[in-house]
């Protein structure tokens, strides 16, 4: 294929038709327009005219060039043009596509597909043996080498995963197969890349496909001075970058939502940026992971885990009288052991239990008064961690020692004991090392921490499970019993320095962390994790999402200790006992590295451009050319006159105004029915009839408008195919016998008119010769037309209807015609009247119809002089019966604007009074 | 060819609304075929004038008895002097009349023998005696005269614009033309001198398709006369409108000079117009007095 730059020429040779362009060019020009014939009487005088200028001679130029350009948009269209034309890629033998994978091409992900199944289409067609590998997956045994076809198949099954690839030259080294490779790279360096690389270049040439795009990494976030400090890491190092960061946790109602969000803006040049995000410690403590906004990846997610939970606890002494002795304070320790780690709250019982702390701490507090303890108690079995130092008076106190006490994990003898003091035997003890169903477990004993008093437990059968944390002599010094969801822990010393000094050791801040009370700012370190095993909770998929991964097996303390996510550690929330530990793709110091390929590797871009065949466009720009040309020819050769110019015009202006003239008609007619209260009436198609609905609309409408505070504007009619109804809260439809039925549209429409609050009035305008329901044309075709319509059960008006009340007092309903079938929504068959009042409590709404048959619009009919435009009865008798027809028509438009109002029993005194009762 | 007995009672409802043409008989001395115009004395005629009382020479039985009965003396009934007026109509029959721009409009002929044989109907009925140029048809009186006068008016004249014959026309008769006067004016210019030295006068009518008054033509055109024989090829048929125009004007204006010379009337006539108008207008053009 020959091209000129992205368009090339299936047949290149037809373009040297483009060279007898200019011979045309002259020909056409040499060949004037054909002359038109005309007969004509006065050409006697036009004998001797001569033409002022030759020039129409010729073809005008702009024709010409029309037809030139038709020409070649011929010639080229023919020699098939087409746009980004592919060349297929030579080669032979056998072929590796490599995918690196990795988390990093997941956002781009059906990119690189598309640009595999392009290059196994090519390879298809080179018929080359193929395999198409995962780096982040590799197969078992042999390269898979396989038809491209069958590969294509499989295209769907390969998905990015969220780590990099692990040492994949080893894998390859396992043959010494030659092969090409086409190397479809995320654009991220991982460890194995230069060996890798090294090792394919060993087996054939080397192609890497790989677009420079920014990738993104969040860095897991940390916490500092009340901030929780979001950092992220990019590459490759750029210009200016903004995005957002935004937080993700469970509200209240444990539905996961957008926390909070914060701007994170990467200065030009460098490849961290950090921000700082201030939330309440609620809010914080909700947070389950950051995401970068818009970019699906799981490197631009970072889970978080018990590292940025800060607890709440409650600090509560019993012994706060001793001012100014804070070394003695039995919360002076706590303290200092929790505020790095927690955020702590004082203050009354009753106010920290509101707060829902997640441990009270009670150092030294003997007893509860007893809604207290009830409310300390629920707080517990929900979930909460009473903590209790003993001390004086507690010691002192019958707490415990004659039953178990519910805020005490054990029973408590009388009095504690003393060790090692001046006025006691023994020596000071010492801790003995912690069993291994302890929190504890694994905790460094210091061998100073003594101590001298404590309280002690009744022995009791379940006392040694209670039992986490026992001195050498055996007596419990951490006892804890669980509680519901919550738990109690007491300790048997005091919170401060007087009975041990354990309160001064490290110990207390790492068995306070034990128990949770606090959270570690580290990393567990190896030794710690060893032997322990971690299940996984949540897992993230290389596009930051999170699924479960409950199904997945339980991965041993070292691995997860070494933070590296891999197959057998995919990131994720990994669930031990009581903490939660966040494995995530970007660690707090990963700096993200761009793929550096030797300058003897062929790179090549990630586009796929898709071949686009201009033949069909050219074509139709030639008919289209040469159907301009065919209109300029006849206006240039004058023949474009009469009645081909009306038609052309109108064409043209058909084309150019119809769907604008269509939306201005629209916007008109919507802009007319909203602006002030219209009555509408529907179009029967009868010119006749729909005259005369407008002209009994107009005389109604004028009526409402000089009677009451209803000022309608002037009546439309409605074509209920194509208008749109919700505008009118009322239509008034006469019917004909031979209007068309609605189609199923139209249905549609005016059942939702009816079920949304409008009203219709059928009049079937044949009261003086048909009874209602009785079978006049009209009447039969109104059932034909109200089967499909979604009316209610009806009933002659009632003479309570409302109705009867909303403006004028009526019992008769005439049009030009005095029959009294005049039908409304059925009264609900509960309609009780209630006694006393003259009015049953009837339906609560409008009756979305009316049907009757007394020819209202004939009775209410004006002309544009205001003129009646019909006799209405005899004499006087029927001017009256004309007033009581308007009276109606003002009471049914009362009725559809003000619904039931007046059929409630504020009136009735006023209705009674003129009703004469 | 247009069917005579058509032609005949478009023309009968034409003149039907316009009371008897009686054409004013103007000087009349050598000609002695007598007609219905009185002479306001006495004469030869058929209308009573006066009672005169009877002469010596008058006859026995030209006195009017029942008149004579009332008095003493013998009348004798007076008759007005009557002449009737000689009209002589030319219609152009020629191919360049049968032209018709549109097909909702009458050709020009269709209109020209309409409003000659209206016209003729008109005379018939004031008494006049009417006849076609030429030896063809000599002026008579009478319906039988229309009728053969229809039968001539239908027939088509092959040539590509026609000239009035100057013979047969009767001195000091009224002469009426009607014409599209497209063609050579000389013809015409010589028929009407002759007229004039013979003392005839009368009224031309130019009948013109709207489309000859517009020239509404654009692009490379032929135009060509109806019978094909002239022919004028233009490249930009609009430049020419401004010249035809021109020369329509100047030739409308040599006619109403000719006209004016001789003592004629001059009319253009569309056919987009009414032909009531154009029949008014000859009602008025032949009762004119001189």
């Amino acid at each position: 294929m020959w091209s000129i730059g992205p368009i090339g020429f299936v047949a290149p040779w037809l373009l040297l038709g483009l060279i007898a362009l200019p011979i045309l060019w002259i020909l056409l020009r040499a060949v004037p327009p054909a002359p038109i014939r005309r007969r004509f009487p006065g050409v006697a005088l036009l004998l001797g005219l001569t033409d002022d200028e030759n020039q129409t001679d010729r073809t005008p130029w702009w024709l010409l060039l029309l037809r030139i350009l038709a020409i070649a948009a011929a010639i080229i269209g023919f020699a098939g043009p087409v746009l980004n034309p592919q060349n297929a890629r030579e080669g032979s033998g056998n072929l590796v596509i490599l995918l690196d994978g990795s988390w990093a091409g997941a956002p781009s992900w059906q990119a690189r597909i598309d640009r595999v199944e392009t290059l196994l289409t090519e390879a298809a067609l080179a018929d080359r043996l193929t395999a198409v590998i995962n780096l982040n997956d590799l197969p078992v045994g042999e390269l898979p080498f396989a038809a491209p076809s069958a590969w294509q198949n499989r295209l769907p099954n390969i998905l990015p995963k969220p780590w990099q690839p692990g040492d994949p030259a080893g894998w390859f080294a396992q043959s010494d197969e030659a092969f090409e490779t086409y190397w479809i790279s995320d654009g991220l360096d991982w460890a194995g890349r230069d060996d890798l690389l090294a090792e394919l270049e060993s087996r054939g040439a080397v192609t890497v496909f790989q677009t420079p795009r920014q990738t993104v990494g969040l860095r897991p976030s940390r916490f500092e001075d009340g901030q929780v400090i979001v950092s992220a890491t990019r590459s490759p190092i750029g210009n200016a970058l903004d995005t957002n960061v935004t937080a993700i946790g469970l509200d209240p109602a444990g539905v996961e939502r957008q926390l909070a969000t914060v701007p994170l803006s990467f200065a030009p040049g460098d490849a961290v940026a950090e921000t700082a995000m201030v939330l309440p410690p609620e809010l914080r403590n909700r947070i389950t992971r950051f995401e970068v906004s818009g970019t699906r990846s799981a490197g631009a997610v970072s889970l978080t885990d018990d590292a940025l939970k800060r607890r709440e606890v409650a600090l509560i002494a019993g012994r706060d009288d001793r001012e100014g002795l804070e070394l003695l304070s039995p919360l002076y320790y706590l303290r200092e052991a929790l505020e790095p780690t927690a955020d702590i709250i004082d203050g009354t019982l009753e106010d920290i239990l509101l707060a829902n702390p997640d441990v009270i701490i009670l150092a030294d507090v003997a007893s509860l008064a007893g809604t207290e303890t009830d409310s300390v108690l629920e707080w517990v079995e929900n979930g909460g961690m009473l903590l209790r130092f003993a001390g004086p008076r507690l010691a002192a106190s019958d707490m415990g020692r004659d039953a178990a006490d519910p805020l005490l994990p054990v029973r408590l003898r009388s009095g504690g004991r003393s060790v090692g003091g001046a006025m006691s035997w023994g020596e000071p003890k010492t801790l003995a090392p912690f069993a291994e169903d302890s929190p504890f477990y694994g905790l460094p004993v210091p061998e100073d921490v003594t101590v001298t008093s404590q309280v002690m437990a009744q022995p009791d059968p379940t006392l040694a499970e209670r039992v986490i944390a026992q001195l050498t002599d055996g007596t419990p010094l951490v006892t804890r019993q669980l509680v519901g969801e919550g738990q109690v822990v007491l300790v048997h010393v005091t919170a401060n320095a007087e009975w041990s000094n354990l309160p001064l050791s490290g110990l207390f801040v790492q068995m306070l962390e034990r128990l949770a009370v606090s959270t570690r700012p580290v990393q567990p370190d190896a030794t710690e994790l060893e032997g322990t095993t971690w299940l996984p909770n949540k897992v993230l998929d290389a596009y930051g999402r999170l699924e479960d991964g409950s199904a997945l097996p339980g991965v041993a303390g070292e691995v997860l200790g070494l933070g590296v996510p891999g197959p057998d550690l995919p990131p994720g929330l990994y669930a031990g006992g009581d903490r939660q530990f966040a494995i995530n793709v970007i660690g707090a110091e990963t700096l993200l590295t761009v793929a550096q390929w030797p300058a003897r590797i062929t790179i090549e871009g990630m586009d796929i451009v898709r071949e686009t065949a201009l033949k069909g466009w050219l074509l139709s720009a030639t008919v289209l050319l040469l159907l301009i040309d065919v209109i300029a020819s006849l206006a240039v050769g004058g023949r474009l006159r009469g009645p081909r110019a009306d038609v052309a015009a109108a064409l043209v202006l058909l084309m150019l105004l119809a769907p604008q003239a269509q939306a201005q008609s629209t916007d008109d007619f919507a802009l007319r029915a909203t602006t002030e209260v219209v009555l509408a009436h529907v179009l029967t198609g009868d010119p006749e009839t729909d005259d005369i609905a407008q002209a009994g609309l107009l005389g109604l409408s004028q009526t409402l408008f000089r009677r009451t505070s209803i000022e309608p504007a002037a009546p439309v009619g409605v074509n209920i195919e194509t208008d749109e109804l919700a505008f009118f809260p009322f239509l008034y439809w006469p019917v004909t016998a031979d209007q068309p039925l609605p189609s199923r549209e139209a249905y549609a429409k005016l059942n939702r008119y009816l079920r949304t609050g409008g009203m219709i009035m059928f009049d079937t305008r044949d009261a003086d010769t048909a009874r209602f329901g009785s079978g006049s044309p009209e009447g039969r075709k109104l059932q034909a037309i109200a089967r499909s319509l979604d009316i209610p059960s009806i009933e002659p008006i009632p003479s309570d209807h409302v109705l009867t009340r909303t403006f004028y007092l009526l019992q008769d309903f005439p049009g030009r015609y005095a029959s009294r079938d005049v039908w409304v929504e059925a009264a609900p068959m509960n309609a009780e009247q209630v006694e006393g009042m003259p009015f049953r409590n009837l339906n609560d709404g409008v009756t979305p119809v009316i049907i009757g048959g007394n020819d209202w619009a004939r009775a209410w009919a004006v002309d544009n002089n205001g003129r009646r435009m019909f006799p209405v009865g005899r004499g006087m008798s029927g001017e009256r019966q004309r007033e009581i027809a308007y009276r109606f028509g003002v009471n049914v438009i009362m009725h559809v604007l003000t619904g039931n109002y007046k059929s409630d029993q504020v009136h009735v005194p006023d209705l009674l009074d003129r009703l004469g009762q | 060819m247009t069917d005579p007995l058509t032609l005949r009672s478009t023309a009968e409802a034409l003149a039907a609304p316009l009371p008897p043409l009686l054409a004013e008989a103007e000087h009349l001395a050598s000609t002695v075929l007598l007609g219905d115009h009185g002479r306001r004395r006495a004469g030869t005629g058929d209308t009573f004038w006066q009672y005169r009382p009877a002469q010596a020479h008058d006859e026995a039985r030209t006195i009017d008895w029942r008149r004579s009965a009332r008095s003493d003396v013998n009348f004798v009934q007076d008759k007005e002097w009557q002449i009737a007026q000689s009209i002589i109509l030319w219609v152009d029959q020629a191919a360049s009349m049968s032209f018709r721009s549109h097909d909702n409009l009458p050709s020009k002929a269709a209109r020209a023998r309409t409003l000659g044989l209206a016209t003729a109907i008109l005379l018939i009925r004031g008494g006049e005696r009417v006849g076609l140029t030429g030896l063809r048809l000599p002026p008579r009186r009478g319906e039988a005269q229309l009728m053969q006068m229809a039968q001539l008016l239908s027939l088509a004249d092959d040539t590509d614009y026609g000239a009035p014959e100057a013979q047969g026309m009767l001195p000091h008769s009224r002469a009426l033309f009607i014409s599209d006067f497209l063609g050579d004016l000389k013809p015409i210019e010589d028929a009407l001198l002759k007229a004039a030295d013979r003392g005839v006068r009368g009224a031309l009518l130019q009948v013109l398709d709207p489309q000859e008054e517009a020239f509404p033509f654009d692009g490379r055109t032929i135009f060509e006369s109806m019978s094909g024989a002239l022919q004028h090829e233009t490249l930009k048929a609009g430049d020419l409108k401004a010249r035809y125009l021109d020369r329509l004007a100047a030739r409308k204006d040599r006619l109403q000079h000719l006209a004016r010379t001789t003592g004629w009337q001059f009319q253009t006539h569309h056919t987009g117009e009414s032909g009531t108008n154009a029949l008014l207008w000859l009602y008025g053009a032949l009762e004119r007095h001189a």
